[in-house]
């Protein structure tokens, strides 16, 4: 590749195949899911890449796939500038000390049969690395710094609540001060006011100790709050990537936009008083057969017919913001209300699928004057970074 | 305890009308006997539900939201838990009710959707099958009706070839699929109550936004009272009309949604509400959490359960905080709080916290 960059992180076209096989006393290879297909990415030094997308787009193994924890069918991933992908198990031993993984359930992440004191010690006997003043003193300070009370060294993960073993594992995850973590849904499992304790905790050591995060999660809200840039992934495919205010204030995808338009706001009033709601009825397609052209045309309320035929390509349409759709559209022309009816693998020759769409001007004919204020909410509610502050084309006024 | 204890019924706080509710809870506590000593898992609660309407009943784990609803719902067993106090439905009384009578009452009257669709469903049957058993366990209706009347609903809530999935195994099926289904099987026989426990956090946001309307259009068809368990404040902004926040086994504050959203008085509300990252405000450099761990049930603080991680209790003269567990007060007509703290300063925190929030970094 021609990256000769300083990314921690630079992935190029990773495909992660899963074969089918069939039944019978010979089973044969007669598919395959494709998990993750074709996807690119980079990180900086202590940058935040958010990987978003529902269950069955792929970001878990697209993870995992880097980290070579799942071997990659294809592709390229270059850790600190070096290819890993063609890497034997024991010569990736070096690797993962720049890049390290904190996981999702801290129940299960955490041998219930070792003491704090002896998973944290792990990393360094297993790298045969001694940090200055010995292995033990380095495991208190990192039980400090994570917010553990090093008197807790001898204790079992079960006397633990769930946030402090998400602490025990973020104190694995940076013992030998990585460059890369790739956090998987870090904070889902937690209560909410552990959450953000967590949050401020990776954004604080990020910025201490310069670690670029590949940060997947489902929770839009959260990946806002630390992310630098996010990519959307569907069905295997990064649908759009972009830097935060971008793709918070300025989406280009009908896929990202329905996520949005999906996510609960806590405040009552402006629920009400949503511009636009995209529905999606049904559910993601089998990802052993998606559909032809755009994976997402089963499900968009802006598919067409070229859609069902022609792949749209990731494509830059503003600096740093990648789209990856044949109709992009913005959030001033989003209709009221969209309503979609997902195809399934039942009506295989339709080429899009049933959308009942609401325009603005037919809500506001509806509720006059209703309309109208809540285009005001929904911009206060977009507000965000300096997108907001110009205006922008948000508050141009529509007829 | 509290008042609430010595005068069970003056000392109930009623949202909306208190004409005659429909469900009302009163004083109710729920005991585990554990090897650690004696959990009470909750502590008193007290609340009422009018006819069609949604309550939503918040709070992290360990502080009794579930174990409420389990009990309202007859699913605590008696044989490993102490059960007290009155629930209400609709002018009967189900705690003191026999086991059998309580039995009918459940699928018919009071029906309770699940976090897991494969806790209600069980994989060796189709799940036209196990609707189809739910309508005749109650209704004397013949097996061919029952199945139409399946199909029906399978389609009400959405199921795409309903005609064929009829006859699919649970496992079959996605799991927003499962959920309608289970959905689907709970509304059947029309309940009167339906007791929804986070029902769509298994879910993606897209499916659980699907999944929220259909509650809310069933709702508005049949009319039906819905009890709403989430730890997610953006769901119940979405469809709740009232709100009770539990911590520790206790309801800590009871109003009606907008309220509460506008100006929380009991602080750790406060602190729910900063600490989750929100799209529809100002980007903050930090989250504000709120400090420390939920409590251990069995060694709960002696004074107000939320002291320990509270940042306004020395503004409480004395030690009331430490010692004293607060009662839950009307400060304003239906709005209760448990808390310490006198309400116009509890009413200026709010503000206060709010402006931060409001004005927030980047």
């Amino acid at each position: 590749m021609t990256n000769q960059t300083s990314d921690v992180l630079d992935v190029t076209d990773l495909r992660t195949y899963f074969p089918v096989r069939s039944r019978g006393l010979i089973p044969r290879t007669i598919g395959a899911v494709k998990a993750v297909d074709g996807v690119s990415l980079s990180l900086d030094a202590g940058e935040t890449l958010g990987l978003v997308g529902e269950s069955g787009s792929g970001k878990t193994t697209a993870a995992r796939s880097i980290l070579m924890l799942v071997r990659p069918t294809g592709g390229s991933v270059k850790i600190d500038g070096e290819e890993i992908t063609d890497l034997s198990a024991r010569k990736l031993m070096p690797i993962r000390r720049k890049a390290q993984m904190i996981f999702q359930d801290p129940y299960n992440a955490l041998n219930p049969r070792h003491t704090v004191g002896a998973i944290i010690t792990a990393p360094f006997k297993v790298q045969k690395v001694v940090p200055p003043g010995g292995v033990k003193k380095g495991v208190l300070e990192l039980m400090e710094r994570v917010g553990l009370n090093p008197e807790h060294y001898n204790r079992y993960p079960n006397e633990f609540s769930g946030g402090q073993r998400q602490r025990i594992g973020i104190a694995r995850a940076i013992a030998l001060r990585p460059k890369l973590i790739v956090c998987d849904e870090p904070v889902s499992a937690l209560d909410v006011s552990i959450q953000a304790q967590i949050l401020n905790l990776l954004r604080d050591l990020q910025k201490e100790f310069g670690i670029a995060y590949l940060f997947v999660a489902h929770d839009l809200a959260v990946v806002r709050q630390i992310s630098h840039r996010v990519a959307v992934m569907y069905l295997g495919k990064i649908m759009e990537t972009a830097p935060r205010e971008l793709i918070y204030s300025r989406p280009l995808h009908p896929y990202t936009h329905s996520l949005l338009s999906a996510v609960p706001v806590p405040d009552p009033k402006r629920q009400a008083h949503r511009k636009s709601r995209i529905v999606l009825h049904g559910d993601l397609p089998s990802p052993i057969d998606p559909p032809s052209g755009c994976v997402f045309r089963t499900r968009c309320f802006q598919a067409q017919e070229r859609c069902a035929v022609e792949v749209p390509p990731l494509v830059e349409l503003a600096p740093g913001h990648h789209v990856a759709c044949h109709f992009p559209i913005a959030v001033e022309d989003l209709p009221a209300r969209a309503e979609v009816q997902a195809l399934t693998a039942d009506d295989p020759q339709e080429a899009t699928p049933d959308v009942q769409i609401v325009s603005r001007e037919e809500a506001a004919d509806g509720a006059a004057g209703a309309a109208g204020k809540g285009r005001g909410a929904q911009e206060e509610a977009l507000d965000e970074g300096g997108a907001a502050e110009e205006g922008v084309s948000l508050n141009k006024p529509r007829a | 305890m509290t008042a609430t204890s010595e005068e069970p019924l003056s000392g109930m706080p009623i949202v909306g009308s208190a004409d005659r509710p429909f469900l009302s809870v009163n004083d109710l506590h729920v005991t585990f006997p554990t090897e650690d000593g004696l959990v009470q898992a909750v502590d008193g609660v007290s609340l009422s539900v009018e006819r069609g309407k949604t309550l939503a009943i918040v709070g992290e784990s360990g502080s009794g939201k579930s174990v409420t609803a389990q009990a309202i719902m007859g699913l605590v067993n008696r044989k490993s838990a102490t059960v007290t106090g009155e629930i209400w439905l609709d002018g009967q009384e189900l705690i003191n009710l026999p086991q059998r009578e309580v039995q009918e009452l459940m699928g018919m009257e009071i029906a309770m959707i699940f976090q897991d669709p494969m806790s209600s469903l069980h994989p060796f049957y189709r799940i036209g099958d196990q609707i189809v058993e739910a309508i005749r366990a109650h209704r004397s209706i013949g097996k061919a009706a029952a199945r139409r009347e399946t199909l029906e609903m399978l389609q009400h809530v959405g199921i795409p070839a309903a005609e064929r999935r009829i006859d699919a195994y649970p496992h079959q099926l996605s799991g927003g699929m499962r959920q309608r289904v289970m959905i689907a099987m709970a509304l059947i026989n029309s309940p009167q109550l339906l007791i929804a426990d986070e029902p769509t956090t298994a879910l993606d946001v897209t499916v659980q936004a699907q999944i929220l309307e259909l509650i809310a259009r069933l709702q508005g068809e049949f009319g039906t009272t819905v009890i709403l368990i989430t730890h997610d404040l953006g769901i119940v902004a979405d469809v709740a009309d009232d709100v009770a926040v539990m911590y520790g086994g206790r309801i800590v504050e009871l109003a009606s949604t907008t309220t509460l959203y506008d100006l929380p008085e009991m602080p750790y509300t406060l602190g729910l509400l900063s600490s989750v990252p929100r799209m529809d405000q100002k980007l903050p450099e930090r989250l504000d959490p709120i400090r420390g761990n939920p409590p251990s049930p069995i060694r709960l603080p002696k004074g107000c359960v939320f002291q320990p991680r509270c940042d306004y209790w020395q503004r409480v003269p004395g030690e009331a905080c430490l010692t004293v567990r607060p009662d839950l007060l009307e400060s304003d007509p239906d709005h209760w709080v448990r808390c310490h703290l006198k309400v116009e300063e509890r009413k200026q925190i709010a503000r206060d916290v709010k402006q931060i929030l409001a004005g927030g970094g980047e």
